[in-house]
C-alpha cells in the first residue's frame, strides 16, 4: 500500500514537471514571437519614403545606416574570409589538425570567439581612433567587425574541411595535381556548402553588432559619408540611436527593414547551401 | 615538350611554396590579433588598477571627483548575469524538453527552425523590445517604486535573447544521447516523464551544461540591449527595481566622451570583463573536455554491448 | 630530371619501409615488365598495397613513414631529390579500392588532369575527355550526363570513370589497388576486360585479394607475405608449381 502511494506521488511529480515543461515551451514561444511581431507591427506602419530614401536634410533617414552596414560588411568579409580560410587551410592541411601550433592557434580562436564585443569595441577604439589616429571611421569599425567574425569563419571552415574525405584528396594527388592545386580545386569546392553557410552567419554578424560601432565608426546618423575614412552609422546603430532619442516609431521601423535583412541573409544562407550541394552531388 | 612541362612545374613548386607561406601567415595572423588586443587592453588597464587600486576596487563611480570605483558595476553585471540566466536556462530546458518528447512531432521540425532564426536576430532589437514593451510593463505593473529601468528589466531582456542559444543546444544535447538509453527505462516500467526527466536528462547534463556557459558569455558580454534597459545609474545594486550599470554599459556610455584618468579607467573595466571571459571559456573547455570524455566512454560500452 | 622512357619497366632493388618503428616492407627486389599484368597476392596486412604505393610515392602522405632503397620507373630515380613527384604521378596513374570520383561533373573529373598540366582549350579538353572515357569503355553510358555530377553514378560506373579520369593524365603505368573489391561481379567482369585491353598500351600492377582475378588477368604475379616478398613468377608457374612452401599453402587456401 505504502509504495503504491509512493509510486502515484512520483507519478504526479513527474506529471508535474512534463506540464511546466508545457508551460515554458509557451513563455518561450510567446516571448521570442512577442519581440518579432512587437516589431512588426509597431514599425511597419512607420515605413515611409522619406525614412528608407529621404535626404538627411529633410529629417530622419536611414539611406546613411543602409549604406553604412553594406560598406561595413564588404570591408570585414574582404578581410576576414580569406584570413580565416586560410587559417584552416593552414590548420588542416598543412599541420593535419595536431600539434602545438595548432593547439595555440586553436585556443587563440576560441579565446577570440569568447571575447564580448565592447572590448572588440574599446579595442578598436584604442588602435584606430587613438593610437593612429584616423578619429572615427569605417575603415577601423570595419577591421575591428573582421577580427570579431574571424574566429566564426576559421571555426567552421575547420569544420568543413574535416569533414571532407581523404580519398578525394588523394584522388587529386595520385593525378599528378600539386597541394595547393589540390586544396584549391578539390578539397575547398568540396567543403564549399560549409563554407559558404559560415560566411552569411559571419554577415549577420556584422549587420547585427552595434556595440563595436558606438567606439570604432561613431554614430553620425544624418550623413552619407564620401569615404570609408569618414565616421558613420549602421542600421542597427540607428535603431539604438532613435531609440535612446525619444523615436521608437522610427527605431521600429528601423528594425523591421534590419530583420528583413537578417531574415533574406538566411534565406540566402539556405539557397546557397542547396544550390551547392546540387552541383557538387549528395554529400558536397 | 619535356622542357615546358618541367618549367611549368618549377614554377608550380614556387608558388606551392609561396602559397604555403600564405597560408602560415594567415594562421599566425589570429595570434597576433590576440595579442594585439590582450597587450593594448593590459598595457592600458593594468597600471590604471594597480596605481589606483584602492579607489578602483571601491563602489563610487564618480567622474567629476576622479573616483573610479567598479565594484558596484561588477556586482550588478554578475547579478544581472545570473539572474537572466536562472530564468533564461530554466525556461529553455523545459521548452527543450518539451520540443524533443512532448511536443507533436510535426511542430518540432517548424519551431526549432523558427528559434534557430531567432538566435540571429540583433541584440539592439531585443533593446528596443525592452526599452518599448517591457520597461513600461514592470513600471506600471510589478515595480513598488514607479521605475521600469533596472535589473530586472534587464534581465528579462537577456533572458529571452539566450533562449534561442540554450534551446538549439539543449535540443542538440538531447539528440546525442543514444534512444537505447530512453527505451531501456521504458522497458524497466518508467513512465515516459520518469524516462525523460530521470534518464535523458542526466545524460545529456555536461551538453547542457555547455549550453548554459555559452549562454552565461552571452549574457556578461551584451552590452546594447542592457544600456537601453538598465537605467545605467552606477550604483550597488541592492533591489530588483533599482536602476543600475553593467561593465559592459559603462565602457560603452564612457568611452566616446571621456579623456585622461577616465578614459584608461574603462580601459581598466575592459580588463576586468575580459577576464571574466577568460574565466567562463576556461569553464567552458573544461565542460567541454569532460563532456567528451564521457561521451567516448558510454560509445565504448554501447559497442561492447553490441559485439556480445 | 630525365624524361620518363616508355620503353623501360620498373626496377626496385633493396626496399624497405617503415612506419614509425613497425617494418612494414622488408628487402624487395622486382622487376617489373613494361606492357604486362603485374599482380600482388597475398594475405591482409602483408605490405602488398603499401608496396604499391611506394611506386607513386602515395606513401610520402603517411605520417612517420621511412623508405629505403632503389626504384627505377622508366629509366627515372623515383625518389632521387630533384624528382617532381607531381610529374612523377602524372606518368604513373593510379586507382583506389574504393571509388574516389570528386563530387564535381563527369567532364570536369575527367578534364582534372590535363587542366592540371596546362591544357586549357574547349576543344582539346572535350577530346581527351571522350577519348578517355572510351579507353575505360564507358563513353556510351555517359555521354549524354557529362554535366551531372559523377556522385551520382553506380559504384561500377564509378570506379570506371575513376580509371578514365587516370587515363586522361596519359600515364606509362597504371597502379591499381584492389579496384574491383567494393563492386558486383558484372562490374568486375568489365573492369578486367578492360585491364586486358589496356595492356597493349600501358604498364598495369595491380593488388588483388582474389586469387581468380590474378589467374585471369595477370602475366606475372607476385605473392607476399609478412612484409617478403615470397615468389615472383609467371601467373601460371606460380599458381601451379609454387617453390615455396607459404606461397603453396596460400593459394591452395591454407591461411590467409
Amino acid at each position: 500500500m505504502k509504495n503504491q502511494t509512493k509510486a502515484k506521488i512520483n507519478k504526479g511529480f513527474y506529471s508535474s514537471l512534463k506540464i511546466s515543461s508545457y508551460i515554458c515551451c509557451g513563455i518561450a514561444l510567446t516571448a521570442l514571437v512577442g519581440v518579432i511581431l512587437f516589431v512588426m507591427i509597431r514599425g511597419t506602419g512607420h515605413i515611409s519614403l522619406q525614412l528608407l530614401f529621404g535626404d538627411p536634410k529633410d529629417g530622419d533617414t536611414i539611406l546613411p545606416a543602409f549604406l553604412g552596414t553594406l560598406r561595413l560588411v564588404a570591408v570585414s568579409i574582404l578581410l576576414a574570409v580569406p584570413l580565416g580560410i586560410f587559417t584552416a587551410v593552414f590548420l588542416v592541411e598543412y599541420m593535419r589538425g595536431k600539434g602545438k601550433l595548432v593547439r595555440l592557434i586553436r585556443l587563440t580562436v576560441e579565446t577570440l570567439a569568447a571575447i564580448p564585443s565592447i572590448v572588440y569595441g574599446l579595442f578598436g577604439y584604442l588602435v584606430f581612433v587613438v593610437a593612429l589616429s584616423w578619429g572615427y571611421s569605417m575603415w577601423g569599425g570595419g577591421i575591428t567587425l573582421a577580427v570579431m567574425i574571424l574566429p566564426t569563419i576559421v571555426r567552421s571552415t575547420e569544420e568543413s574541411l574535416l569533414s571532407v574525405p581523404d580519398s578525394y584528396r588523394e584522388g587529386a594527388l595520385a593525378l599528378g595535381a600539386s597541394k595547393v592545386r589540390t586544396i584549391f580545386k578539390v578539397t575547398l569546392p568540396s567543403a564549399s556548402s560549409g563554407i559558404v553557410t559560415s560566411v552569411v552567419l559571419a554577415v549577420g554578424r556584422v549587420v547585427s553588432e552595434s556595440a563595436v560601432l558606438i567606439l570604432t565608426v561613431g554614430m553620425v546618423v544624418n550623413k552619407i559619408p564620401a569615404a570609408l575614412t569618414e565616421p558613420g552609422t549602421s542600421l542597427a546603430l540607428d535603431i539604438y540611436y532613435f531609440a535612446n532619442f525619444g523615436k521608437p516609431d522610427e527605431a521600429a521601423a528601423t528594425a523591421v527593414v534590419l530583420l528583413l535583412f537578417v531574415l533574406a541573409l538566411n534565406l540566402l544562407a539556405a539557397l546557397c547551401g542547396k544550390l551547392i550541394r546540387k552541383k557538387y552531388g549528395d554529400n558536397a | 615538350m619535356t622542357m615546358t612541362k618541367r618549367s611549368i612545374y618549377s614554377f608550380i613548386s614556387a608558388r606551392d611554396k609561396v602559397m604555403k607561406a600564405i597560408f602560415a601567415f594567415a594562421a599566425l595572423f589570429s595570434v597576433l590579433a590576440l595579442i594585439t588586443i590582450t597587450v593594448f587592453l593590459f598595457a592600458g588597464g593594468l597600471p590604471f588598477i594597480f596605481s589606483h587600486g584602492d579607489t578602483f576596487w571601491g563602489v563610487v563611480w564618480d567622474v567629476h571627483s576622479e573616483l573610479y570605483g567598479i565594484m558596484s558595476m561588477a556586482v550588478a553585471t554578475l547579478f544581472v548575469t545570473a539572474l537572466s540566466v536562472i530564468m533564461g536556462v530554466t525556461v529553455g530546458l523545459f521548452t527543450a524538453i518539451c520540443l524533443y518528447k512532448f511536443c507533436p512531432k510535426k511542430a518540432v521540425a517548424p519551431i526549432s527552425h523558427l528559434i534557430n532564426l531567432l538566435a540571429g536576430i540583433p541584440s539592439v532589437i531585443y533593446g528596443l523590445f525592452g526599452m518599448v514593451v517591457i520597461v513600461p510593463f514592470i513600471r506600471d505593473y510589478v515595480s513598488p517604486n514607479g521605475v521600469g529601468y533596472g535589473i530586472l528589466s534587464a534581465s528579462i531582456v537577456l533572458a529571452v535573447m539566450i533562449l534561442p542559444t540554450v534551446v538549439s543546444v539543449s535540443l542538440d544535447a538531447m539528440r546525442a544521447v543514444p534512444k537505447n538509453y530512453f527505451e531501456g527505462a521504458l522497458a524497466l516500467g518508467a513512465t515516459k516523464e520518469q524516462a525523460t526527466f530521470k534518464v535523458l536528462i542526466p545524460s545529456a547534463k555536461s551538453g547542457i551544461f555547455a549550453g548554459a556557459v555559452l549562454a552565461t558569455g552571452r549574457a556578461l558580454g551584451e552590452t546594447m540591449a542592457v544600456i537601453m534597459v538598465i537605467g545605467n545609474s552606477p550604483e550597488m545594486p541592492n533591489s530588483l527595481f533599482q536602476s543600475v550599470r553593467t561593465l559592459t554599459a559603462n565602457i560603452a556610455l564612457g568611452a566616446t566622451e571621456m579623456t585622461g584618468d577616465a578614459a584608461t579607467a574603462l580601459i581598466a573595466c575592459g580588463v576586468v570583463l575580459f577576464v571574466f571571459t577568460l574565466i567562463i571559456n576556461l569553464t567552458f573547455a573544461l565542460v567541454g573536455k569532460n563532456g567528451k570524455d564521457k561521451k567516448g566512454a558510454v560509445r565504448e560500452k554501447s559497442n561492447k554491448s553490441k559485439n556480445k | 630530371m630525365k624524361e620518363f622512357d616508355t620503353e623501360l619497366g620498373i626496377s626496385v632493388t633493396g626496399c624497405n619501409l617503415w612506419y614509425g618503428e613497425l617494418q612494414a616492407l622488408k628487402n624487395i627486389d622486382m622487376e617489373i615488365a613494361e606492357r604486362e599484368i603485374t599482380a600482388f597476392i597475398g594475405p591482409s596486412g602483408c605490405g602488398k598495397s603499401t608496396f604499391l604505393k611506394t611506386l607513386n610515392r602515395m606513401n610520402d602522405l603517411v605520417e612517420n613513414c621511412r623508405i629505403e632503397g632503389r626504384f627505377i620507373i622508366g629509366g627515372v630515380d623515383i625518389y632521387a631529390k630533384d624528382t617532381d613527384v607531381n610529374l612523377l604521378r602524372k606518368n604513373v596513374g593510379m586507382v583506389f579500392q574504393k571509388p574516389n570520383p570528386f563530387p564535381m561533373s563527369v567532364y570536369d573529373n575527367i578534364a582534372f588532369a590535363p587542366r592540371t598540366f596546362g591544357i586549357k582549350k574547349r576543344s582539346e579538353l572535350d577530346e581527351i575527355v571522350e577519348k578517355s572515357l572510351r579507353r575505360a569503355s564507358i563513353w556510351d553510358d555517359l555521354k549524354d550526363r557529362l554535366k551531372k555530377s559523377a556522385l551520382g553514378l553506380s559504384g561500377g560506373q564509378q570506379q570506371r570513370l575513376c580509371i578514365a579520369r587516370a587515363l586522361a593524365a596519359e600515364p606509362k603505368i597504371l597502379l591499381m589497388d584492389e579496384p574491383t573489391s567494393a563492386l558486383d561481379p558484372i562490374s568486375t567482369g568489365k573492369i578486367e576486360d578492360l585491364m586486358s585491353e589496356l595492356k597493349t598500351e600501358l604498364t598495369i600492377v595491380i593488388v588483388t585479394h582474389n586469387m581468380q582475378q590474378a589467374t585471369r588477368i595477370a602475366d606475372k604475379t607476385a605473392f607476399f607475405y609478412l612484409g617478403e616478398l615470397i615468389e615472383y613468377a609467371e601467373t601460371e608457374t606460380l599458381f601451379t608449381t609454387p617453390k615455396d612452401r607459404r606461397t603453396e599453402n596460400y593459394i591452395t587456401g591454407r591461411f590467409g
